[in-house]
Parts: structure tokens; C-alpha cells; sequence
């Protein structure tokens, strides 16, 4: 299998902070991957590095074996690396569906010029249509069908997440960052959650980075994780091997006491 | 899945409403019953519209604070006058294609002077972008008032040719007209969605693709177009282009228009508009000699009313039963329909099932039982007391 994204030797100071270095993470196409870590350990970090927000220090990224460099971040976007945040940022003061259409607005197929739309030429209409009957298409799947009227600040929050999520997708991405899906919910909507990323992974045939703290929610959906402590990489690998390392164990709860 | 697809009134209204009033106003004007300063107080309303809603533009829908509008105004006063005076001295004369060249080539400087502004000043955000709008302004401003009397006049001003009085208004309003239909067709669409986005969140917009530094530019192009079209009715209007009147004063009045009208409102836009043009003339021609000092106390009142009334918490019943909408709805006899609760999908009707009268004598009747859980903190109470 082709790897989806790579990383080489990434890392970025500022000033005199080193908030991560060395992180080599590697991808596979189709794949849902973990970055752990404790708090402050650089994870958010990462995938601002990868969406362009900043621009690494040392290291390079290859996104389907193409270098990524120098990008801004609606480039990287557009080159297929789509992210959700950690504090959701929806478009609050408007609709569920124009939020997705938002997400459709670099697609090819719905390319019409400024001009076209000002004019209101028959290409307008035909893609208007298009995309709104494209945005609910995605909305039926994340069972947000019926509030598709409503205002995006208005959805209770696990619903939001899920908006965000669509959001993202309809961007067409290769690569789908998502920054602590799972906060902030309760047991019943992280399982629904991590349903829901199953589901766009088989559906979309999509690769899947995610960062989270509740280790059961990783430990069941990610097929490989990379944890992160004080910006090095501390472990990587499969589940069961890195969550019994002796290293990530004592990053999370502490060093035994020797009695 | 059909909704959407229909005819929208609500979208329409405007369109409606300005061109009967620009049907109505050009029959009374040929059959004579406008006079002089009708004309002018028509002129006056339809640049103030124009100006009002290519700001709101900026400030409604892209989220930015721009305190320069009055500069743009004045580059496409200036250009447009400037065009119009050779034109003039032409085998064109002060006909209507010397008007329609003029007005073209002063929007396009005032849009070239908004994208000149904007690629340096769009990496600003909230107030910085404001403070640079603001100094461009008056920088502009002053450009003008120190240029020599044979370009642009100096302090003396720009003298523009004498065009046809009669016609002028009503080109103003089809200019509102055109104005509208780009605007609102831009808002509507998708680009529209793009530039709200940034204004949500632009965090989200650059993550989501969106080349925000493209649309801000854009927008900023375009208001500053409009404001230049503005400029060149204002030099058309008044025969003499004079730039004391583009002052930071002006910049805030338009502002005053697009915030009393409601952020990203375009109808509210002009409904304030047209009322503080209205407002501005009836209290000049009334308030003369001595009573001019009132003139600024009285807009301010009248501003200060409009602002508590759109605002304050207390009159939020008031509001409710006395707005325009359920004006035009008992103008209409349009009364709601009732429906059954039964056939409405949404949460509505849940509420409506909801009994909202509890009765109280049930309450009140209930037995409640005193038991030792519910002595308890009426002990601990005593005790710490």
C-alpha cells in the first residue's frame, strides 16, 4: 500500500522552544492513525505544520508522495489535506448546508467565475443546485439532513463536531486531520463518533489522522499510533505494543515508586 | 427535495420597491411636480444608498471595519469630474455618454485605488485595518486639496459640467438598481458564501480552501468601485467637487447608515439610508439662522432614539408587536394561518403539545413528605450559626 502521507524528521522552534522535532510519521492509504500524548506535547503543533499554518523549521512532508513546501494553508487545502480544530470553528451565522457548501466551494466540478455569478448566468444556477443537493447528499450521512436550515451555532455539540467533520470532507480531501473529535462528549456520542469515522473511512475511502486524549476511543478505532511527549516522538507503532511501552506508560501516569 | 427552487418574494422586494419609486418619481418629474430641491434631495438619497450598501458590503459580509469610504468617494469625484470636463470640451459634450464614460472610469479608479489600499492593508484585521482605512482617507484628502488649479482645483475645487438636472436623479437610480442586482447576486451566490465565511471565521475559511486574501481584496475592489460611482453622481450633482467634504466626518456618517440599517443587511442599508439623507435635508432647510446649532443635536437624538430602540432589552415587547414586518402584515389583512401541530415537522410543534398552563391547585394539594434528608440542611444551618 502506498503511503498517503510522510513525514521526515519534521520540527519547528519557536525562538529558543523546541515545540516538536524529529517527528517521522508515516501513513498508510486508508488508514485511521493516532497521535497521542500528554498535554503541551506538541500534537496540535503537528497538525498545524501539516495544514500550513506554520511552517516547519526542520523537515519536509510528503502528501501522496508529493513534497509539500512553502504552501499556504488554503493551497495545502486544496492539495488535499483537510483538518478540523480542537475548539470547533464553524461559519456560526450560517446554515448547516451553506457550512458544507462552503467546504464544496474549491471543487472542480463547481468552478464558476466571479463574473458568471454576478451576472446570474444559467452556469450559476446549474451549479448552486449542484452543490446544495451535494451538501445535503453529505449531510444524510452524518444524520444532519433535518437541520440543514438551522444555524451552524445552534446544533448541540456533538452535532457540530459532526458538521465540522462533513465540513472537512467536502473539501474532497486525501488526507482527513481531525484535533480531538472525542472532547468534550459523553460516552454514547464518542461511540457514535467513532462509528461515524469508521464510516467515512470506508465510505470515502479516506485516510484519517486524529489526535485524542481518551484512550479507549483510539485504542478501538486507530489501527496505529505515534505518541508524542515534550515534542519527541516516544513511541509508534500498533496499539497493544505502545500502550504496554514502558516509556508511554510513565509519560501518562508517572514513574513507579520504588517502595 | 424541491424547497429553494421557488420564487421568493423576500428576495425580489427591493428591486420592486426602488423601481416603482424610480417609475414614480420619473412620471412626477415630467409632469412637473418635482421642483428644484426635490431633485436634489432625490440625487442626494440615491448616492447615500450607493454609498450605504457598498460599505455594508465590507462591513456586513466581510466582517471588516473600513473608515476610508469617503476616500474612495472622493478619487471617483475627482477622476469622474476630471473625465467629464475634457469630455465636455470634446465633440462628446455634457450629454449622457460623457456621464456613462465618466461614471465608468471613476468607479474603476476608485476600485484600482481599493485594491492599491488593500493588498498592503488586507494583512491588518479589526481595528489596525480600520486606522489604515481611516489615514487613507485623509491622506487622499489632502492629495486632492494640494493639487494645482489646473489639475483638480487645490482648495478652490474641481468645477464639473453642468449636466441636465432633470435626468440625473433618475440615472442615480438605476444605478442603485444595477448596483443591487451585482451585489445581492454576489451575496447569493457562491462567492458570497466564501466572503461570509471569512467573516465567521477565517481560521476555518483558509483551512477550508477558501483564498481569503483574494476575496477580501475583491470586496474591497468592489465597495470602492461603488463609492466611486458614488463620487461621480456626488460631482455631477453638486456642479463643484470640493474635498473638505470627504472628510473622516463623511466616512463615519455612511458607517452611522450601515450600522443603524443592521450589519449585512442590504434592505436595512438603504431603508437608513434614504431616512438620514431625508432626516440630514429636512432638518437643514428647517432649522436655518440662528437654529442651525440645533441641526447636529436633533440627528444625534434621532440617531440616539433609533439606536435604543433597534437595542435595548426593555423595549424588546415593543419591538415585537411594532415592527415593520407586522406593520405590512395588518397592512396586508395577511393573518397567520394556524397549523395544526400535528403537521409540523420541527420542534415547534413538541412545544406546542407542551400544556403550559400547570394548574396550580394540583400543586398546591400535593402531599409532601418531611423526611430526614429534607430537615437535614436546616440543621446544619442552626448548627454552623
Amino acid at each position: 500500500m502506498e503511503n498517503v502521507l510522510e513525514t521526515n524528521n519534521l520540527g519547528i522552534a519557536f525562538g529558543g522552544l523546541k515545540a516538536c522535532e524529529n517527528v517521522n510519521i508515516t501513513i498508510k492509504k486508508n488508514e485511521i492513525y493516532g497521535l497521542i500524548g500528554p498535554n503541551g506535547a506538541g500534537k496540535t503543533t503537528v497538525f498545524n505544520i501539516l495544514t500550513g499554518v506554520y511552517q516547519p523549521t526542520w523537515g519536509s512532508f510528503k502528501l501522496d508522495g508529493e513534497e509539500i513546501k512553502n504552501l499556504s494553508q488554503e493551497k495545502i487545502n486544496q492539495k488535499g489535506i483537510a483538518r478540523t480544530f480542537q475548539n470547533i470553528r464553524l461559519f456560526n451565522n450560517m446554515s448547516v448546508v451553506r457550512n458544507v457548501m462552503v467546504g464544496l466551494h474549491n471543487r472542480k466540478e463547481y468552478k464558476c467565475g466571479f463574473f458568471t455569478s454576478a451576472l446570474r448566468l444559467p452556469k450559476h444556477f446549474k451549479v448552486e443546485k449542484e452543490m446544495r443537493s451535494k451538501a445535503k447528499e453529505l449531510l444524510d450521512i452524518f444524520g444532519l439532513l433535518e437541520e440543514r436550515n438551522n444555524l451552524a451555532c445552534n446544533l448541540p455539540y456533538g452535532k457540530q463536531r459532526k458538521l465540522e467533520i462533513a465540513r472537512a470532507l467536502a473539501t474532497n480531501p486525501k488526507l482527513l486531520l481531525l484535533d480531538e473529535p472525542a472532547a468534550g462528549m459523553n460516552p454514547n456520542e464518542t461511540m457514535e463518533l467513532a462509528e461515524t469515522i469508521k464510516l467515512i473511512r470506508d465510505k470515502f475511502d479516506m485516510t484519517i489522522l486524529l489526535i485524542d486524549h481518551d484512550l479507549k476511543f483510539v485504542s478501538g478505532l486507530c489501527d496505529r499510533i505515534t505518541v508524542l511527549n515534550f515534542g519527541q516522538v516516544l513511541a509508534e507503532g500498533n496499539i497493544s505494543d505502545v500502550l504496554n511501552n514502558k516509556d508511554v506508560i510513565e509519560a501518562y501516569i508517572g514513574k513507579q515508586e520504588e517502595l | 427535495m424541491k424547497d429553494k427552487s421557488k420564487f421568493k418574494l423576500k428576495h425580489f422586494i427591493n428591486y420592486i420597491v426602488i423601481g416603482a419609486a424610480t417609475i414614480i418619481f420619473t412620471i412626477l418629474n415630467f409632469t412637473g411636480v418635482l421642483g428644484l430641491s426635490e431633485q436634489f434631495l432625490l440625487e442626494k438619497i440615491t448616492i447615500a444608498i450607493i454609498l450605504a450598501v457598498s460599505l455594508g458590503l465590507v462591513v456586513g459580509f466581510l466582517g471588516e471595519l473600513s473608515l476610508g469610504h469617503a476616500g474612495f468617494m472622493c478619487i471617483g469625484a475627482y477622476i469622474g469630474g476630471k473625465i467629464s470636463a475634457l469630455l465636455s470640451s470634446s465633440s462628446l459634450g455634457t450629454g449622457l455618454p460623457n456621464l456613462l464614460i465618466s461614471i465608468i472610469v471613476g468607479g474603476i479608479a476608485a476600485a484600482i485605488a481599493g485594491v492599491a489600499i488593500g493588498l498592503p492593508a488586507l494583512r491588518l484585521k479589526g481595528d489596525y485595518l480600520a486606522i489604515v482605512t481611516l489615514a487613507f482617507g485623509e491622506i487622499v484628502k489632502t492629495l486632492f486639496l494640494n493639487s494645482s488649479d489646473e489639475s483638480f482645483g487645490g482648495p478652490i475645487g474641481l468645477e464639473t459640467p453642468r449636466y441636465d438636472r432633470n435626468h440625473l436623479f433618475i440615472i442615480g437610480f438605476v444605478l442603485v438598481l444595477v448596483m443591487l442586482a451585482i451585489i445581492q447576486n454576489i451575496i447569493r451566490s457562491k462567492h458570497g458564501r466564501a466572503i461570509t465565511s471569512i467573516r465567521d471565521s477565517e481560521i476555518a475559511a483558509r483551512a477550508t480552501g477558501i483564498n481569503v486574501t483574494r476575496y477580501k481584496l475583491l470586496v474591497f475592489a468592489l465597495s470602492a468601485f461603488f463609492a466611486g460611482i458614488a463620487g461621480v453622481l456626488y460631482s455631477f450633482s453638486n456642479y463643484r467637487v470640493q474635498c473638505t467634504k470627504f472628510d473622516y466626518n463623511y466616512s463615519i456618517e455612511i458607517l452611522v447608515m450601515v450600522v443603524l440599517g443592521g450589519m449585512g443587511s442590504v434592505n436595512g442599508s438603504i431603508l437608513s439610508a434614504t431616512l438620514i439623507t431625508f432626516l440630514q435635508v429636512q432638518l437643514a432647510s428647517i432649522l436655518t439662522g440662528d437654529l442651525a446649532v440645533l441641526q447636529n443635536i436633533f440627528y444625534a437624538l434621532v440617531l440616539i432614539l433609533i439606536v435604543i430602540y433597534n437595542n435595548a432589552p426593555a423595549l424588546k415587547g415593543f419591538r415585537e408587536t411594532h415592527n415593520l414586518k407586522t406593520f405590512f402584515s395588518k397592512l396586508f389583512k395577511k393573518k397567520k394561518e394556524d397549523v395544526d401541530p400535528s403537521l409540523v415537522k420541527d420542534d415547534e410543534a413538541k412545544w406546542n403539545r407542551i400544556p403550559t398552563k400547570i394548574n396550580m391547585d394540583e400543586l398546591l394539594s400535593m402531599d409532601v413528605k418531611v423526611t430526614e434528608s429534607t430537615m437535614k440542611p436546616d440543621k446544619d444551618k442552626g448548627g454552623s450559626s
